[in-house]
């Protein structure tokens, strides 16, 4: 069973979390701002931390920024905000994935699931977002293989941002599901380490260049 | 008197906080309720003159108490700003030698050309105080102090333009050069005085005015904010609390809030009859606000409407309508795509689905009203559904 640290500042939110999650993970600690879950995630070194983006004290990528490299937990931001700057910054901040707090229990307990396995988790608009920045080549790219996302994974990409479900991906482009989660990663990795400017205009929004 | 001390003595008290010389101005000054500059201003007036001011001011100096409290913050009733209360001031020196200045300026002004030469001094003394004011003065100060200077050159181009002409008007008259120069450096003298004298009340008004302005900025920030959230956030939860008994309903009116707020809080004003994304979201809104079902809006790209779209917009809704209406589907999925001229729009739900074959030739619904009205507008639309596996509409169409 995943070991989860739950960061959030409204009480009642985790309390539902905690309810929908029910006995799928174990939630090994909570914490209410930034200071607070830098202590607890280094106490519990839980297999993936829930992340919400607004968060006293500078905020979810604060903690992402103080903790990289020092804990091998992996974490999932979780947000009400829609915003691109949002959800781009704490991607670029080193969450492994980006759902909004609507998500339902089942696919909460899924995508923790996947998180912890190292892979990445795109809700539709997160995808929808991927696919606006590197969106025509404006640009020629300065690095190709970080500044551009191949067929392949724009296809993915676009069929996440339709709803579908990884399975119904696979069954969708004749491909296994492990192809998927790969191609998905490549794009994460993309997302995280391309300098393409409408990533980096995004990010700058939340002063994370 | 702020720090909730002894309430203060009517008698006169020489003040020893904020003082220059002995504390006898700010006492006066205290216990007439006027501001200090005046009282000083008056007794350098008196010493100028006669030098009346002086023996007044001595006499004062060994006749009245000093205040016996230590330490008081709270007696500079002239200001009572926070930044001055925040510490005890002894003398100020700057503002004693600007004053000094003055004095001696006013007194050498009649004494003519002879001392003229003498009264060079205490404006290179006032210099000096005026250098003390700026050195004490922190960075942030100094900067806020530059500002108006920098702001007015136009102004300080027109003072200077009049020095010039009065300067010039003296020559034209054929005034005595020897006596002329004396006025002048004792007018000089004076002025700088003055200006040192002025500057701490001008800059102290002029930053209450700022705190003032931000103030009342603030302040209709949040009166809009309150009208918002009255008009619309506080009225949808009288409603929910009316209908808590209709689970549906209460969604309904949650969502429909929802995506208000969220418009108003991150999306840039777009506008819904002018431009593709808007106008999609403006529809999806529509439809979950009719059938109570939420519906996801993804979309990527945006260009300008035109009839085509317009033909396309109208096939999506209905498509959605149907999704909401019969699929039993908990959400609806909206992705739109717009790569160059072409537009694709999938609606999509994990409802119970239907067989197409089945439906009878006299349903309107998705023949006419989706696939029939993308065809007629040059695009094709294709339903994928089977029984149990929900359904996808997908529309495709070219910009005209």
């Amino acid at each position: 069973m995943k070991r989860v640290v739950l960061v959030d500042d409204h009480q009642m939110f985790r309390t539902g979390v905690k309810a929908e999650l029910g006995l799928n993970v174990e939630i090994v600690g909570e914490a209410g701002d930034v200071d607070e879950a830098i202590a607890v995630i280094k106490a519990t070194l839980p297999d993936v931390v829930l992340l919400d983006v607004h968060l006293p004290g500078g905020g979810g990528i604060e903690v992402l920024r103080r903790l990289t490299g020092t804990v091998p937990s992996r974490f999932l931001a979780l947000s009400v905000s829609d915003a691109a700057e949002d959800v781009i910054g704490v991607v670029r901040g080193g969450a492994r994935g980006y759902v909004t707090k609507t998500i339902s229990g089942p696919e909460l307990t899924d995508a923790i699931a996947r998180v912890a396995d190292g892979d990445a988790v795109f809700s539709p608009r997160l995808a929808g977002f991927v696919l606006d920045a590197f969106a025509a080549a404006d640009a020629p790219a300065a690095d190709p293989e970080l500044d551009q996302i191949t067929q392949r994974e724009r296809d993915v990409l676009r069929l996440i941002a339709r709803g579908y479900a990884y399975k119904e991906i696979a069954k969708e482009l004749f491909i296994s599901v492990k192809t998927v989660e790969t191609h998905v990663s490549s794009v994460l990795r993309k997302l995280q380490l391309s300098n393409r400017h409408e990533l980096s205009r995004w990010a700058a929004a939340r002063r994370l260049v | 008197m702020v720090n909730g001390q002894a309430p203060p003595a009517a008698r006169l008290q020489r003040v020893a906080d904020g003082r220059l010389v002995a504390g006898v101005c700010r006492g006066m000054a205290a216990n007439l309720g006027v501001q200090v500059l005046v009282v000083r201003a008056a007794f350098v007036l008196l010493t100028a003159a006669s030098g009346l001011g002086f023996v007044v001011y001595a006499a004062l100096w060994v006749l009245v108490p000093r205040q016996d409290v230590p330490a008081v913050t709270g007696t500079d009733t002239g200001t009572g700003t926070a930044v001055a209360a925040g510490r005890r001031r002894g003398r100020d020196w700057g503002q004693l030698l600007a004053y000094t200045a003055v004095t001696c300026g006013l007194v050498s002004l009649p004494a003519g050309n002879r001392v003229a030469q003498f009264a060079l001094w205490p404006f290179v003394v006032c210099g000096i105080g005026a250098a003390i004011l700026w050195q004490q003065a922190d960075r942030d100060q100094r900067q806020r102090w530059m500002l108006p200077l920098r702001q007015m050159w136009l102004r300080s181009l027109l003072g200077l333009l009049l020095v010039i002409g009065g300067i010039g008007g003296f020559v034209v008259q054929n005034v005595d050069v020897g006596q002329a120069r004396s006025v002048v450096i004792a007018t000089l003298i004076i002025l700088t005085g003055v200006a040192v004298i002025a500057t701490p009340w001008v800059v102290r008004l002029w930053q209450d005015l700022d705190t003032e302005r931000h103030e009342r900025i603030r302040s209709q920030e949040r009166a809009e904010l309150a009208a918002h959230i009255h008009d619309s956030v506080l009225h949808t939860l009288t409603l929910i609390q009316r209908n808590a008994g209709d689970p549906r309903e209460v969604q309904r009116l949650a969502r429909s809030q929802e995506r208000t707020l969220r418009t108003w809080l991150y999306q840039p004003r777009a506008d819904p009859d002018q431009t593709f994304a808007p106008a999609i979201k403006a529809i999806a809104g529509e439809v979950e606000d009719d059938h109570g079902v939420p519906i996801e809006v993804v979309c990527v790209g945006d260009t300008a409407l035109d009839d085509r779209l317009g033909a396309a917009l109208q096939a999506a809704r209905e498509a959605m309508v149907n999704a909401a209406k019969y699929a039993e589907a908990p959400s609806v999925s909206v992705y739109a795509e717009v790569s160059g001229d072409e537009i694709a729009i999938f609606v999509r739900d994990r409802g119970k689905g239907f067989d197409l074959d089945r439906v009878p030739a006299d349903r309107m619904g998705v023949r006419g009203s989706i696939i029939g009205r993308m065809e007629r507008n040059g695009g094709k639309a294709s339903v994928r559904t089977g029984p149990g596996e929900g359904t996808e509409v997908r529309l495709e169409i070219s910009k005209s």
